[in-house]
């Protein structure tokens, strides 16, 4: 009996959680249930959700991707500089960075899969390049339209319209980035639950090396995971370029922790105990109506850090006590 | 230390010794002790027949200081040549106690199998074909030092050596999974370079792993998902892995296997060491390998699930597989090959075929053939 409910909480948990508290902030505040609530929450979370999507893919496949945030740095001064700077036209704003998150995914894996620099340490190191090159692109200052050069003279272009319509305009009454958020999760869900990429990429990630000897090719599927999770945080940058309107400087550096708490929430969600798609989106989704609910309830804005950490304390206590239990 | 006939300085680190000189501190530490009783469990498994007549020496030394010595080994001739009484343990309980005066090796054969040897190895006898695996000089690092050895069709080729004699590292060279520094493999008479094990795998070469918790199987996955991984190709159409083709594989390989699971959905590392096994094996059974080679599979694993075992690699042989056996439990290879290799230092010392070698001449070869000891 105290095993099925010790099975029962650990497997629905998380979610039960997240619940009660939507229910305490729902009686607290008339103004947190409603749709437009609801859906500011989802659009604050869509950029960091693509992040933390990023670094599931890497975490799958055993990996770790810290240079996920000063990707999302670089990508979103890049479109803004684009367009300020070279007014070019929108496809190539849209695809450019999609190939720096490649290339620096690319880097990662190079140094991880070929030189065989611990994952954690090489995008530790990655991440300071990459930081380090976002801020001599812009020599520090953030891009924005019409900008004012130190010699005097003006940037001659302007944000797109058609671009910010991707991160502040709606579909149907919902707002844009939260279709692309919600395609990419159950996408990436399906992708992990049905495709032979997905698969090849658990099973490396769960033991790379019966993998390999089981006839996998698992320097591939690492190298294709940091790819995918550099790509991903750059869908991050030009969401929040579109979203703010102007290539902030620095914009992934708080990012990276967001989504990496978010991936970790995950674990302990349905009781998966490993990266998942969607439970990174729960836990994006819970820390998100954290953040909502206490600012509407007037809690100061550096104590909501305090709730957050404790409640990835409590999602990885939870996940690896059980762990420890099932040793198998 | 001199009383035990040894020239290690007390000032040195343990790392340094050898395995037969790091027991011997061991047993000198037990000396100090002043221990009424010691118990060996398998102490001559890392040794050489040198180093372990010597420690033979040393347990009558102690049996005649009146200490008890309680030698635990599966080695039927070292336990005729020291033991004065022998037990017979089968599945954690006591089989039978005699004086060793009374009793033969073949009858504590019989009473450690409960049945007779014949019985334990269902050997088939498949008509051997063209040449399969012709493998010549093949040389890396300080474990294999050219090795030549070929394997036909339908054949069960065993190599047998000691514990660090290189099979595993032979092994890992076959299957890609390391690289060889000199010599040729020939697959069908085509040269093989091997970058990876998937690159062995298509070309039809495929190896169970000795260590198989950390090697053969995903202990964390579910048995199906274990069972399809050489296959998901296979199975694979646009990308999209097909759910009722993989069930269907793996519930076919459950049942011929007789891999004892509740369901196919059971975390592998659930499964007893023989099971486990058994999934390490039949993961291989659906693809188009040719060659497979068995790193030690009987390692950890019971009685009935070795002969389950054993009847698959007779089956294997019968569809024309060449099977490549590397174990150091002679017996086995005595049992089931249909030629026996004999591996010590990184080279094969000489072969034999079926019903050609006793365990004694493999002992004799797999230690370098110091005849002296034998």
């Amino acid at each position: 009996m105290n095993h099925k409910i010790a099975q029962f909480s650990y497997r629905y948990g998380a979610l039960i959680f997240i619940g009660l508290v939507l229910l305490f902030f729902s009686i607290y505040n008339q103004h947190f249930f409603t749709y437009n609530n609801i859906s500011d929450i989802l659009r604050s979370i869509s950029i960091v959700t693509f992040v933390a999507i990023g670094i599931t893919i890497s975490l799958t496949v055993d990996g770790f991707d810290l240079s996920a945030g000063s990707t999302v740095s670089l990508t979103t001064v890049v479109v803004a500089a684009m367009m300020v700077w070279h007014q070019m036209p929108l496809i190539l704003v849209l695809i450019v960075p999609l190939i720096i998150g490649a290339l620096v995914g690319l880097l990662n894996s190079f140094l991880i899969v070929k030189i065989r620099i611990p994952d954690l340490l090489a995008t530790l190191a990655v991440m300071y390049i990459v930081s380090g090159i976002h801020r001599t692109y812009t020599k520090g200052y953030s891009i924005y339209n019409n900008m004012q050069f130190q010699d005097g003279t003006k940037a001659p272009g302007v944000m797109l319209d058609s671009f910010l319509w991707i991160g502040q305009g709606k579909l149907l009454g919902v707002p844009f980035p939260v279709i692309l958020m919600l395609v990419a999760v159950i996408g990436m869900h399906l992708f992990f639950k049905y495709t032979r990429g997905g698969r090849q990429m658990i099973m490396t990630g769960s033991n790379e090396e019966a993998a390999r000897l089981s006839g996998l090719r698992v320097n591939r599927v690492r190298t294709l995971a940091y790819v995918a999770s550099g790509v991903f945080a750059a869908v991050g940058g030009i969401l929040f370029a579109a979203r703010v309107g102007s290539g902030q400087i620095d914009a992934g550096s708080s990012m990276q922790m967001d989504a990496l708490a978010a991936v970790f929430v995950g674990y302990s969600v349905f009781g998966a105990g490993r990266p998942n798609v969607i439970g990174t989106f729960f836990g994006a989704v819970l820390m998100g109506v954290l953040v909502n609910g206490m600012t509407m309830l007037h809690v100061q804005y550096y104590t909501t850090d305090i709730i957050k950490g404790a409640v990835l304390v409590l999602a990885l206590a939870v996940t690896f006590v059980h762990r420890k239990r099932q040793k198998v | 230390m001199q009383k035990l006939g040894f020239a290690i300085s007390a000032r040195q680190q343990v790392s340094e010794l050898s395995l037969a000189e790091k027991q011997l501190v061991l047993i000198a530490r037990i000396m100090a002790e002043q221990a009424k009783f010691v118990i060996f469990d398998e102490p001559t498994a890392p040794l050489s027949m040198e180093e372990a007549e010597r420690l033979f020496t040393i347990m009558e030394d102690l049996k005649a200081q009146g200490i008890g010595v309680i030698f635990i080994s599966h080695r039927l001739p070292e336990i005729f040549r020291v033991c004065d009484k022998i037990t017979v343990m089968r599945d954690g309980k006591k089989v039978s106690t005699v004086d060793t005066a009374e009793t033969n090796a073949n009858e504590v054969v019989h009473s450690m199998l409960g049945r007779a040897f014949a019985e334990e190895y269902p050997k088939t006898f498949v008509t051997i074909g063209e040449p399969l695996l012709t493998v010549s000089h093949l040389a890396a690092g300080r474990y294999v030092k050219g090795v030549d050895l070929e394997v036909r069709r339908g054949e069960v080729v065993a190599v047998v050596g000691l514990v660090g004699a290189g099979k595993t590292e032979l092994s890992k060279l076959l299957f890609g999974a390391d690289q060889p520094e000199q010599g040729t493999i020939q697959l069908n008479g085509r040269n093989l370079h091997s970058k990876t094990p998937y690159h062995a795998l298509t070309s039809g070469i495929v190896l169970v792993p000795e260590e198989r918790r950390k090697e053969g199987i995903l202990v964390k996955e579910s048995v199906l998902h274990n069972l399809s991984l050489p296959i998901l190709k296979k199975i694979t159409r646009m990308g999209i892995v097909s759910h009722i083709a993989e069930k269907k594989h793996g519930d076919q390989l459950i049942q011929s296997l007789g891999i004892k699971t509740s369901s196919d959905q059971q975390l592998t590392g659930y499964l007893s060491g023989g099971n486990q096994q058994k999934v390490a094996i039949g993961k291989w059974m659906q693809t188009d390998a040719e060659l497979f080679i068995l790193d030690e599979p009987t390692k950890g694993v019971d009685i009935g699930a070795k002969r389950d075992i054993f009847k698959v690699i007779g089956e294997l042989a019968g569809q024309g597989k060449g099977i490549l056996y590397l174990t150091c439990e002679f017996e086995e290879a005595i049992g089931l090959a249909d030629r026996i290799l004999v591996m010590c230092d990184g080279k094969i010392m000489k072969s034999f075929n079926y019903g050609e070698a006793s365990q004694q001449d493999l002992l004799y070869y797999a230690s370098a053939g110091r005849e002296e000891l034998v």
